[in-house]
């Protein structure tokens, strides 16, 4: 028995990001081309509402989010292997409080600067009587 | 779950009992060495470093959130210069998005290999990511170096800053990978797949993939929602 075989001793709970046994290596590669078929779907599926006309203009931000996100969950199940499972609690912790400071920064940001924005003159008009 | 080689009989009995470890938290039985519960010492080495290194890419997330917000709130302010309408290019990030995407995967079998321990499978896929994630960067710089022709420089407008110090970071970011790609192939080389080289090989991985999921970010906010 290998080193790693070892290190990959079958009665361990915790799953690091990405990794999976060696023996495994069926089951990765068919995950990988998944992921590869969903996320090509999905990246097209961006081009294509991006470029044509299918969807009504105004949706056309918020169709690009959902598909981005998609796109990022397929990432993240397929390629990095984040499960529900028990042995992915602390991954999935982590994860969850990466996005909700990347949601904080960026919606923070946009909302406040968006109301100061409203709120300012505009540049033209501050020279004037 | 059979398929694996258990290091004991206990431990294979147990993984097929109960394949989840759902009842880990029970009284009947200890925690076994290695879990990082009870009194056993910390987890294996292979988790920690792993979970380390995912704590530092969600970190790295975090910065690259800040960019994005800057880009997002300084979108509009072109001061009279161009607009991300008249300069973006759909055509090459479609070309750029597919390369990176394709080295994604190819660097997730690059790791299947090296689990199977096949040195040449494991150098081949490597190296096709590597050239994959040269042809990206070759496009982005082309696209610079474009932009700077047509006098769209980062001094030129807050937008414009924004734009070159997001996509910019990202770029650096692949530069980075392509350094360590090619530390680690010579690693595998020279070392084989001892369990720190492959330590590395899994932390290459997961940066290679989170670099991937920003560049799906910025495709969707920068290039399709500014050039729409």
């Amino acid at each position: 028995m290998s080193d790693t075989e070892l290190e990959f001793d079958a009665s361990r709970d915790d799953h690091a990001p990405g990794d999976a046994s060696p023996e495994a290596a069926g089951q990765l590669a068919l995950s990988y081309s998944i992921g590869l078929f969903l996320a090509t779907l999905l990246t097209i599926a961006s081009f294509y509402v991006a470029a044509e006309h299918v969807v009504w203009a105004p949706s056309v931000p918020v169709a690009l989010c959902v598909l981005a996100v998609a796109q990022m969950g397929v990432h993240l199940v397929f390629f990095l292997h984040i499960t529900t499972g028990p042995d992915n609690t602390n991954n999935v912790l982590a994860l969850a409080f990466g996005i909700l400071i990347v949601a904080l920064v960026v919606f923070g940001s946009i909302w406040i600067m968006d109301h100061l924005n409203h709120r300012l003159m505009p540049m033209a008009a501050v020279g004037q009587p | 779950m059979t398929a694996e080689f258990p290091a004991s009989l206990e431990a294979s009995r147990r993984r097929l009992q109960d394949p989840h470890a759902l009842g880990r938290g029970g009284h009947a039985r200890r925690p076994a060495v290695g879990l990082g519960h009870g009194d056993t010492g910390p987890a294996a080495k292979r988790i920690l470093v792993g979970y380390g290194f995912w704590i530092f890419l969600l970190s790295d997330i975090v910065m690259f959130s800040g960019f994005f917000a800057a880009y997002a709130v300084l979108q509009g302010a072109t001061a009279g210069g161009p607009s991300g309408r008249q300069l973006f290019d759909t055509r090459r990030v479609a070309f750029e998005t597919a390369f990176l995407l394709a080295s994604s995967f190819t660097c997730g079998l690059s790791f299947v290999a090296a689990g199977a321990r096949r040195q040449l499978w494991t150098q081949v896929f490597l190296l096709v990511t590597g050239f994959l994630g040269a042809g990206f960067l070759a496009l982005e710089l082309s696209e610079f170096i474009g932009l700077a022709a047509r006098g769209a420089t980062p001094q030129r407008s807050a937008f414009l800053s924004a734009f070159f110090a997001l996509v910019g970071c990202h770029g650096l970011h692949v530069t980075a990978g392509l350094l360590w790609l090619g530390t680690m192939m010579a690693q595998v080389f020279v070392k084989g797949f001892q369990p720190t080289v492959f330590h590395r090989l899994l932390c290459f991985n997961l940066f290679w993939h989170a670099l991937d999921i920003i560049w799906v970010a910025i495709f969707t906010v920068v290039y399709l929602m500014g050039a729409g």
